[in-house]
C-alpha cells in the first residue's frame, strides 16, 4: 500500500505492531510514510488501532514490533519530551492551574527560552488562533471552543514540525467544529507543518485532509486523498464506511478487461469494474454510490443493464432528494438526486428501471 | 410575561397573593421538612457533643467553689491589702473558723483543698489538716456552756429555744419514721434580732441536717460552731434580758457568765492547727481565686500563674504545657509530613493502577481501619521494643549490635512510627480521590511539550494533587494533634501529647479546670491553624473526592 523507502519520507512507520497483553495485535504489520507539509488523518471505528499509531508515534506507547522515523531517524528509543512533537488532546489538556498564557509559556519555559522571547511567542501563537485577549484566564473560564484553540497554540507555540492531533473536535458541536476544520487546516498549510490527525468522524476526514488513512482491525484498509478515497473505495470496507453507500453480493460471471458482467444472487445481471476480483466465478460485493445511480433511461448507454426497482419511501431533504428503493432484493438500496427542477419527484408505489456507468459501480471484495 | 409587566406594584402569583411571600412559603415547607430530617442528629449532636464540649469549658474560667465554700473569709479579704505583708486581722481568721467548719460538715474542705492546691502546694494537707481539728476551736465554747448548765446539752432544749412554737409544735406531731417530710425549720421571731450570728449558724445546722443528713432536727446536738456564734452574740452585748421563750433562764445565765467564758485567740488556734496559716502566701492565694471566674487555670495551662501584680511566668523548673504544646505541633507536623512522603507514592499508584488492581490494593490501604486501633499500637510495642522483631531482625542481621540496641519505643520515635502507620489511610485517600480525578493527558500533553517525566510531574501533576494533600494534612495533623492512646501507649515520657496530659488531669488528678484550658488551648490552635490555612491555601482548595 504505503511506500516504506521514500527516499523525501518525513514520517514513517515500518512494518510496526503494537500488543498490549501479548496474545492480541492492536497494530498488525502497519507500514506509513509521509512527506513533509502533509495533512494526513487517520480515520476508523473505535479499537481500530489508529489513536495507538498516534500514541506511539508521540512515544507514549512504544512499538512491540518495527521502527518508526521521524525525518529518517528512528525515534523508537526516544522518549516523548525530546521528539518535539506537537500535541492535540481531545479532553485539550490545557493546565488548569495555569493561566493560557502560563499554559503556553510552559513548553518554552522548558525549553530555557529568555523570558521577552517566551512573551513574544506566547502573544503570537495566541494572536495566531485569535485569543489574543485571553492570556490571563484560567481554562475553566473558557468555553470549549476557546480552549480548543488555546491547546491548538500550546501545540504549536514551540514551533514544532509534526504536530499530533487525537479527535481535537470530538468534544465540540457541529457548527464549532466546521469552524475549526476550517482554522487548523489553513493554519497547517499556512505553517508549512505536519500534521496526523485522529478521528472518527469522516467529514472532518474528508474536509481537511490531503491523505487519509481508513484504519480497522489494525491495518490501513486504504491510504488515499478524500476523492479517491470516496470515489474509488478499495475494499468494501472502505466503501461502507466512507459515506452512503449501496451494496449488492452476487458473482462474477464473465471477465473482460477493466469491465466485469457480475451475476446478483437474484439471477440479475449488472456491469461494474472490477476492482478485487480476478477471475470468474469469484464472489463479490458491488458498491454503487446513491448519487451515481440513474433512474432516468435517456441517460442511461441503450445497451447497459438496468435492474427493477420499486420504490419504498421518498425524503424531500432540501437540496437533495433521499428516495429508498427495493431493488434485487433488498430494501435499503437508496438513490439521491439533486433538487433541479427537471428531476421528477418519485412517488412510493412507483415502479422504475435504474443503471449506472459501469465505472461508478465497483466489484469489491465479499 | 405581558401581566408581569403591566402591572405597577408586586408581582402577583395565581391566586393573587404576591409572588415573593407565595415563594417564600413554598420554599418554608422544603425548609421545614429539611430541618426536620436533620432534627435527631442535631438534637443528638447538641446533647451528647456540643453541650459536654461547652460545659467543659466553662470549667476552665469557673471557680465559684472558693466563694462558694468560704463566702466569710473572701468577703474579708477584699478588703485586705495582701502586699503589706501583714496577716489578716483575726476577724478573717474567725471567718475562716466559721467556713472551715461548715465545710467540714459538709466534707467541703478537701475538694477546695484540692482546688487550691493546684496553685499553691500543701494547701490541700493544710486544709484537710484544719478540717480535722477546727472542731477543736468550737468545743473550747461548748464545753464552757454544758459546764454551766446541762440544758446547753441537749439537742431538743436548742431546738426548741431556737426554733418557733409552730415549728416545734408540728415536730411533735411529726412522726419520724413516716415517709412525710421533716418540717422544715422555722426560727422563733426575733431571735434572728437577738442573737444574730447564732441564729445563722443555727440556720445552716438546720438546713444541713434536715436536707442533707436528713436526721430529726429536734433531737440533733448542734455543731460546735453554734456555741462559739452564741458566745460571740452574747459577747456582742446581746440583750436576752426581754426574751421568755424556752431556755430564757438558762440564756440569762450564760449571759451573766460568758465574760468569764476562757475564749479562743483565732489566729493562735490556727497556728497550732498549722503554721502555714501565719503564711502571707496562702491567704494571697485565696485572695487571688476569689472571684467567682479566674483566668488561673489558662494562666497555667501555659505555664504562667497569677502573682500579685497579675500574671507571671511559673519558674522554669516549672514550666511543662508551652513545651508540650510545642511538642505536640512539631510532632503532628513531622507525622503529617510523613504520612504525605509514605503515602503520596502509594495514592498514585492506586490512582495510576486498573480499578481491579486498584481495589485489591485499597482493601490493603483499608485495612488497618478494619483493626482496633488498640491492637494497631500493641502490635507496634511488639515491633519496636528492645527485645522485639525489628531489634532482632537488625541484631541478626548485623546491623546493629547485640548490646546497643535502637531505642524504638517510649520515646519520640516509637510515637512518630506508630501513628504515622495508624493515620496513613487519612491521607491516602483523599489523596487517592483527588489524583483519580487528574486525567494521564495532563501528564502526557507536558511531556508531549518538551518536560521531562520530573518537570511534568512536579509542574503539572503536583500542583493538581494539592488539594489531596491539603485535605490530607488538615485530616491528619487533625487528627495527630489531639491523639492520646498511641502516644500514650508507645510514647513513654518524652513522646507523650498534650492530650496525654489533657487525660491526666481528667481522670488522675482531677484538675478538670486546667484539663478544660489545655483543651480549649489546643482547639483554639487547631482553629487558628485552620483559619492560617484558609487565608494561605484556601480552603476551596481541599478536596476529599472528585
Amino acid at each position: 500500500m504505503a511506500d516504506t523507502s521514500n527516499a523525501d519520507a518525513f514520517v514513517e512507520f515500518e512494518r510496526v505492531q503494537k500488543s498490549y497483553d501479548g496474545e492480541n495485535l492492536v497494530v498488525k504489520d502497519l507500514n506509513l510514510s509521509m512527506p513533509k507539509g502533509e495533512f494526513l488523518t487517520m480515520l476508523g471505528p473505535s479499537g481500530s488501532g489508529k489513536t495507538t499509531c498516534l500514541m506511539m508515534l508521540a512515544g507514549f506507547e512504544t512499538a512491540t514490533h518495527g521502527d518508526i522515523r521521524l525525518d529518517g531517524q528512528s525515534i523508537n528509543n526516544i522518549p516523548p519530551h525530546k521528539r518535539g512533537i506537537g500535541m492535540v488532546f481531545q479532553n485539550y489538556a490545557l493546565f488548569p492551574h495555569m493561566t493560557v498564557a502560563e499554559n503556553l509559556s510552559f513548553p518554552l519555559e522548558v525549553r530555557k527560552m529568555g523570558k521577552s522571547e517566551r512573551e513574544e511567542k506566547v502573544k503570537r501563537a495566541l494572536d495566531m488562533v485569535q485569543m489574543g485577549a485571553f492570556g490571563g484566564r484560567r481554562p475553566a473560564q473558557m468555553s470549549g471552543g476557546q480552549q480548543q484553540r488555546v491547546a491548538l497554540a500550546r501545540a504549536l507555540v514551540f514551533e514544532p514540525e509534526l504536530v499530533l492531533m487525537d479527535e481535537p473536535l470530538g468534544a465540540l458541536d457541529k457548527q464549532l467544529r466546521e469552524t475549526l476544520q476550517f482554522e487548523i487546516t489553513n493554519l497547517a498549510h499556512d505553517l508549512g507543518i505536519t500534521v496526523v490527525y485522529v478521528t472518527h468522524d469522516q467529514t472532518e476526514a474528508l474536509t481537511m485532509s490531503d491523505r487519509v488513512a481508513v484504519f480497522d482491525d489494525g491495518r490501513i484498509q486504504q491510504l488515499a486523498p478524500p476523492d479517491k478515497l470516496y470515489e474509488e473505495p478499495e475494499n468494501s470496507f472502505v466503501a461502507q464506511f466512507i459515506g452512503e453507500n449501496n451494496t449488492l453480493e452476487g458473482v462474477v460471471k464473465e471477465m473482460k478487461g477493466d469491465r466485469c458482467l457480475i451475476q446478483l444472487d437474484g439471477g440479475e445481471l449488472i456491469d461494474a469494474k472490477p476492482v478485487n476480483v480476478t477471475a470468474a466465478g469469484d464472489r463479490t460485493r458491488v458498491s454503487i454510490r446513491p448519487e451515481r445511480v440513474e433512474y432516468n433511461k435517456e441517460r442511461l448507454s441503450p445497451d447497459a443493464h438496468t435492474l427493477k426497482a420499486e420504490v419504498l419511501e421518498f425524503i424531500y431533504m432540501g437540496d437533495i432528494f433521499r428516495t429508498r428503493l427495493r431493488v434485487a432484493g433488498t430494501e435499503e438500496f437508496v438513490i439521491k438526486t439533486r433538487n433541479a427542477p427537471d428531476v421528477e419527484r418519485l412517488r412510493p408505489g412507483q415502479q422504475i428501471e435504474i443503471g449506472w456507468l459501469p465505472e461508478d459501480c465497483r466489484a469489491l471484495d465479499a | 410575561m405581558s401581566d408581569a409587566t403591566e402591572q405597577s406594584g408586586p408581582m402577583l402569583a395565581a391566586d393573587g397573593r404576591p409572588l415573593k411571600a407565595s415563594l417564600n412559603r413554598a420554599l418554608r415547607r422544603q425548609k421545614l421538612r429539611a430541618l426536620m430530617l436533620i432534627a435527631p442528629l442535631l438534637i443528638f449532636v447538641l446533647v451528647t457533643f456540643i453541650a459536654p464540649i461547652a460545659d467543659m469549658l466553662f470549667r476552665s474560667i469557673e471557680n465559684q467553689i472558693v466563694s462558694d465554700t468560704l463566702p466569710r473569709t473572701t468577703a474579708d479579704l477584699a478588703d485586705w491589702d495582701s502586699e503589706t505583708g501583714e496577716l489578716p486581722p483575726p476577724e478573717t481568721f474567725e471567718a475562716l473558723y466559721k467556713d472551715i467548719f461548715i465545710a467540714t460538715e459538709r466534707k467541703l474542705h478537701t475538694r477546695l483543698g484540692s482546688r487550691l492546691n493546684y496553685e499553691l502546694t500543701g494547701v490541700s494537707s493544710l486544709f484537710r489538716k484544719s478540717g480535722r481539728k477546727v472542731e477543736d476551736m468550737g468545743e473550747v465554747y461548748q464545753d464552757q456552756f454544758e459546764d454551766l448548765n446541762d440544758f446547753w446539752k441537749k439537742g431538743e432544749n436548742w431546738s426548741q429555744m431556737m426554733g418557733s412554737d409552730d415549728w416545734n409544735a408540728a415536730m411533735a406531731a411529726w412522726d419520724d419514721r413516716s415517709d412525710t417530710p421533716q418540717p422544715v425549720f422555722e426560727p422563733r421571731s426575733g431571735m434572728a434580732q437577738m442573737l444574730p450570728e447564732t441564729t445563722e449558724m443555727y440556720l445552716t445546722f438546720a438546713d444541713f441536717v434536715q436536707n442533707e443528713d436528713e436526721d430529726n432536727l429536734a433531737k440533733e446536738d448542734p455543731w460546735a460552731i453554734v456555741y462559739s456564734a452564741l458566745y460571740t452574740d452574747l459577747g456582742n452585748g446581746a440583750d436576752v434580758s426581754g426574751y421568755t421563750g424556752p431556755g430564757s433562764r438558762e440564756l440569762q445565765e450564760a449571759e451573766a457568765t460568758a465574760g468569764e467564758f476562757e475564749f479562743v485567740d483565732y489566729p493562735a488556734a490556727f497556728e497550732d492547727i498549722d503554721e502555714d496559716w501565719l503564711d502571707i502566701e496562702v491567704w494571697q492565694t485565696i485572695q487571688i481565686y476569689s472571684p467567682e471566674f479566674t483566668s488561673g487555670y489558662f494562666l497555667n495551662a501555659i505555664d504562667m500563674k497569677k502573682g500579685l501584680d497579675g500574671a507571671e511566668m511559673r519558674p522554669e523548673n516549672e514550666q511543662l504545657y508551652i513545651k508540650l504544646f510545642i511538642r505536640t505541633l512539631i510532632m503532628s507536623l513531622v507525622i503529617t509530613g510523613s504520612c504525605i512522603l509514605l503515602g503520596y507514592p502509594v495514592a498514585w499508584i492506586l490512582a495510576n493502577l486498573p480499578a481491579r488492581t486498584a481495589n485489591l490494593l485499597m482493601i490493603l490501604v483499608l485495612l488497618p481501619f478494619w483493626t482496633s486501633l488498640l491492637v494497631r499500637t500493641s502490635a507496634w510495642k511488639v515491633m519496636l521494643q528492645q527485645q522485639g522483631v525489628i531489634n532482632d531482625t537488625l541484631v541478626w542481621l548485623g546491623v546493629v549490635a547485640d548490646d546497643s540496641r535502637l531505642a524504638l519505643i517510649n520515646n519520640q520515635t516509637g510515637t512518630i512510627i506508630a501513628m504515622t502507620h495508624i493515620l496513613l489511610p487519612f491521607m491516602i485517600l483523599p489523596l487517592y480521590s483527588v489524583m483519580k480525578t487528574i486525567p494521564p493527558s495532563y501528564l502526557r500533553a507536558a511531556k508531549s511539550l518538551g518536560a521531562t517525566n520530573w518537570t511534568a510531574f512536579w509542574r503539572v501533576y503536583f500542583p493538581q494533587s494539592v488539594p489531596g494533600i491539603g485535605a490530607g494534612s488538615i485530616l491528619v495533623f487533625i487528627l495527630a494533634i489531639g491523639y492520646y492512646i498511641t502516644p500514650e501507649l508507645v510514647g513513654g515520657t518524652t513522646g507523650t501529647f498534650i492530650s496525654n496530659r489533657i487525660a491526666y488531669h481528667i481522670s488522675s488528678s482531677l484538675n478538670w479546670g486546667l484539663a478544660a484550658a489545655l483543651g480549649g488551648i489546643l482547639l483554639a490552635v487547631v482553629l487558628g491553624l485552620y483559619w492560617a490555612y484558609d487565608r494561605i491555601v484556601g480552603i476551596d482548595n481541599v478536596k476529599l473526592g472528585g
